[in-house]
């Protein structure tokens, strides 16, 4: 099965990284004003080329591949769209899409002065972003995917502090200091698989890859890297203060994309390059983890007093599902096909629920003037559609028909059942059952009969972006199985 | 009757032992000059590593302008005056993490030990392509650099860009379009100022020459730039010129040349020689050498704006 | 122990060592510190790994070199942002500190 060379449709996938990128450049010597038009001009254009790149795998049914300067690996970089790549692209582009038309209102520079810091800044980090993401869905080489994670890093930390209030800024180093360690564990994981194989594509080294004692201390911190970034407990110290002190745009797209990066990168690692290595302990070890993360995160979000802080606390939570992946769907047996739909379907619910949610909760924190919940005394009749958004984007995190949500979980019952480990059904239902406990504690005094009013009026084009948003994480439970089977296109199946 | 092992050994000692001493010395300032000559040393290991190329950019960059980068943060901070100590880490906590630190110090010496013979190697597709994809450049690591792995040199040079913005972007609102703060104290030093003047116009040929001599010998874009940066730093430093204002008219086109050129350059392959970052085999050479000269200008601007930290508020303003 | 061990297992050491000084460090500097430590240290295992894929009349293999050459530089542009938050937190506050209590106070209620 060798894909070296180009494939046809390969042109898409370098522009689909060239465009953001050039972006990014013109918005920068541009300035002003025109940062702001550039990252809205180039949007749709970036949802197209995703859309593009999955109908080109779908006809092809199987992944398709760019070789860069024409020299294919091992000496040359390769792109690839698989699957689940092409699936992504387009979930980011949407979510993109959806902050930038969003925080127009916010960031857009004032009148009366050509340049301001906090809009140009904010325009170009999500160009970035996006470059940064398509990147790690795309590319087929593991110090490319280290530049570019480095480039997601150096977008995202800027976010986080871009008002510039001091808890943010302290918020931003822990993000700054704990990315870098990740980012610095994954080379050097990555410069002790160029010692034994002299390769680094990811295509060549599933072909070369085998159990020795150098492979799994490099699997071992690359893992500890990526899961530094990815903000798996008990390294999630990070994550609460930087999502919920950014503003909503960002934290939207901080919670629902930048964490998504590099848990992508993961999967790669282990089912991509590592699918030789015999890995049933560090997946139980990943699942053990991704179980407390759970339970640890819905616990703390029940207890939180700010909204932005429960959300945060959530996206925690949220994560630890997704390493339920890696127990349930190793090897190649029947399930192994469920779980990582499983996954795949809790990546994309999560981060249109709470990319939902986060902008929801920007618009009630403005309208409101506060984000307290205890605060939150009949607010959903004065703000109708926000309240309506959070419902639906809690109803995917709890798991309730029909969501994307309830489908993930779903899925990774069936598989934990039909794998015979029923130790990770325990978590999933915990989970749930707590997320609701969150989710009503948002609710029930929102829909009380308190009188509340409001600092001012929400845009009504802002509330119907995050509502369509959480539509989608709806949505998502609604797809058909061509969906599962086009996430299977590229998938490396190996032998148990 | 070689000497090499005992220096090999002896090197290796020093290094281990300046770098203890970055770890544990108690003063900041100490520490962050005990990395400056961390930095150096560890430049002599690249070349007995047979990485003179490596060996330069970590003298330019790795210590240079990290250096720099450090002693001007401490003494910012000291300027601050309110660096409280912090308190001591327990006992305990220093044995656990001193644990962790020699299990992992270990895990990773045994996998190095452990790396197979004979060690693979891409060193054979390299030569073979030297003369093809590689452009007949005798350098071999600026053929890496700037043809077989060129998309990801583009990538870092947005990295940089991107870094400035980041560290821009952490100055406040009103402060917003003006100048860094000087890099220096407010009187000009007189022997800085003689230094600036000497070393400058030298510091810019050496740094041009090693651009173009990397080519085929060790040297390229990255450490000219890192020497063209060092030597407007040095101007900076003696109060001969000043930081400019992030809203200069000719500071972003400089800025952005290098990555800006390299993407054009990328996206024209497709047309002129049939894929994207590929070079059209008569003109890679000049072509390459074409996008490095930008390269040399970005980095040369980009390094010193990262060293002078976000504009400030002046009162004149 | 030709230089290549030697140098390799130097790198292994400075890798323990940044570790060390990552964790344990309250400062938020001395962290970075121990963090280019950290990569100085990863960069020299890609240096041996260079060295030791000597063959084909090359003395070296290019491909880890040119890699780090590309790490130097995005660690350098790393520590330029951190010492810029660095220097913004102490220039806000007293107190140069990582602690999330100190900062995450806002108007009532608990944040953890």
């Amino acid at each position: 099965m060798e894909q070296a060379g180009t494939t046809p449709g390969g042109y898409l996938l370098v522009l689909s990284i060239l465009l953001p990128l050039a972006g990014m450049i013109l918005s920068f010597t541009a300035g002003g004003r025109s940062a702001e038009r550039i990252a809205r001009f180039s949007s749709p254009f970036g949802f197209a080329l995703a859309c593009a790149i999955a109908f080109h795998v779908s006809r092809a049914g199987k992944p398709i591949v760019y070789a860069l300067g024409d020299l294919p690996p091992p000496l040359g970089i390769a792109l690839r769209a698989d699957g689940i790549s092409a699936v992504m692209l387009i979930a980011a582009a949407v979510i993109l899409t959806a902050a930038i038309f969003y925080a127009r209102a916010k960031f857009t520079t004032p009148d009366g002065v050509r340049e301001s810091r906090g809009s140009l800044t904010f325009w170009i980090m999500l160009q970035a972003i996006w470059a940064a993401l398509n990147i790690i869905f795309l590319s087929g080489d593991l110090f490319n995917l280290y530049v570019a994670l480095e480039l997601l890093t150096f977008a995202a930390v800027p976010l986080v502090c871009i008002d510039g209030r001091p808890e943010t800024i302290a918020a931003a180093l822990r993000y700054l200091l704990f990315a870098l360690f990740g980012s610095i564990s994954y080379l050097l994981g990555v410069a002790l698989l160029y010692g034994t194989y002299g390769t680094l594509d990811i295509l060549l080294l599933s072909q070369r890859v085998q159990a020795m004692p150098v492979v799994w201390i490099a699997a071992a911190l690359m893992t500890c890297g990526l899961l530094a970034k990815t903000a798996l407990f008990p390294m999630h110290l990070w994550l609460p203060p930087a999502h919920a002190n950014a503003p909503a745009a960002a934290s939207a797209v901080l919670s629902g994309l930048v964490v998504k990066g590099s848990f992508f990168l993961t999967l790669r690692l282990w089912f991509y390059v590592l699918p030789a290595l015999p890995a049933d302990k560090f997946a139980m070890v990943l699942g053990c983890l991704g179980s407390a993360a759970i339970i640890a995160g819905s616990v703390v979000a029940l207890r939180q007093a700010r909204l932005k802080l429960l959300i945060a606390y959530s996206t925690v939570a949220q994560i630890g599902y997704l390493f339920l992946v890696f127990p349930l769907a190793a090897g190649a047996q029947a399930w192994s096909g469920i779980g990582w739909s499983a996954g795949v379907m809790q990546i994309l619910a999560h981060a249109f629920a709470k990319a939902g949610m986060f902008l929801s909760g920007g618009l009630l924190a403005e309208a409101l003037g506060h984000d307290q919940i205890a605060k939150l005394g009949g607010a959903a009749r004065v703000l109708p559609l926000t309240f309506l958004t959070i419902a639906l984007g809690g109803l995917s995190l709890v798991g309730l028909p029909p969501s994307g949500g309830f489908s993930a979980k779903w899925l990774m019952l069936r598989a934990s059942i039909a794998s015979g480990q029923w130790l990770w059904t325990l978590p999933v239902l915990a989970g749930g059952l707590l997320a609701a406990g969150y989710v009503y504690r948002i609710l029930a005094p929102a829909l009380s009969d308190d009188q509340i009013s409001l600092a001012s009026s929400p845009d009504r084009s802002r509330e119907v972006i995050a509502l369509a948003l959480t539509t989608i994480a709806i949505a998502l439970g609604f797809a058909p199985q061509t969906f599962f089977d086009f996430l299977e296109i590229g998938r490396p199946v190996a032998g148990p | 009757m070689s000497l090499l092992p005992y220096l090999d050994i002896g090197l290796a000692s020093l290094v281990i032992g300046v770098a203890f001493f970055t770890i544990t010395a108690r003063d900041l300032f100490a520490s962050v000059v005990g990395y400056v000559a961390y930095g150096l040393l560890l430049a002599f290991v690249w070349i007995r590593l047979y990485a003179p190329d490596v060996a330069l950019t970590e003298a330019a960059v790795g210590s240079g302008v990290t250096g720099v980068l450090l002693i001007t943060a401490g003494k910012r901070l000291g300027e601050l005056k309110n660096v409280a100590p912090d308190a001591e880490p327990e006992f305990t906590l220093k044995l656990l993490t001193g644990a962790l630190a020699a299990l992992i110090a270990g895990a990773l010496g045994a996998a190095i030990l452990a790396l197979p013979d004979p060690p693979p190697s891409l060193a054979p597709e390299a030569a073979a392509a030297a003369d093809g994809a590689g452009a007949g450049l005798g350098n071999p690591i600026t053929a890496v650099l700037m043809s077989y792995r060129s998309f990801d040199t583009m990538l870092e040079k947005m990295v940089l860009i991107l870094a400035v913005v980041g560290v821009w972007s952490v100055g406040t609102d009103k402060a917003w379009g003006g100048a860094p703060a000087p890099l220096r104290q407010p009187k000009p030093y007189a022997p800085m100022v003689f230094l600036a003047q000497i070393l400058t116009p030298v510091g810019v040929l050496i740094g041009v020459h090693i651009f173009w001599t990397g080519a085929n010998a060790p040297g390229g874009a990255f450490q000219g730039g890192a020497l063209l940066a060092a030597m407007w730093m040095v101007t900076m430093m003696a109060r001969l010129v000043e930081p400019p204002r992030i809203d200069a008219k000719w500071l972003r086109p400089a800025l952005v040349a290098g990555p800006a050129v390299f993407l054009v350059t990328g996206l024209a392959g497709e047309l002129m020689a049939g894929s994207f970052f590929a070079y059209p085999p008569s003109l890679a050479k000049p072509i390459i050498l074409f996008i490095e000269a930008f390269m040399l200008l970005s980095i040369a601007a980009a390094l010193p704006l990262l060293v002078a930290g976000p504009p400030i508020e002046r009162p004149d303003q | 122990m030709s230089p290549s061990v030697l140098a390799g297992l130097t790198g292994a050491t400075l890798v323990g060592l940044g570790l060390y000084g990552l964790i344990l460090h309250p400062h938020p500097l001395r962290k970075l510190l121990a963090f280019n430590l950290i990569g100085s240290g990863v960069f020299l295992v890609f240096g041996i790994v260079a060295r030791r894929g000597a063959t084909a009349g090359f003395r070296f293999d290019p491909i880890p070199q040119a890699m780090v050459i590309t790490g130097i530089v995005v660690a350098f542009a790393a520590s330029a942002i951190a010492v810029a938050l660095i220097l913004r937190l102490s220039a806000e506050s007293d107190h140069v500190t990582l602690k999330p209590d100190v900062w995450t106070r806002p108007p009532g209620g608990n944040t953890r």
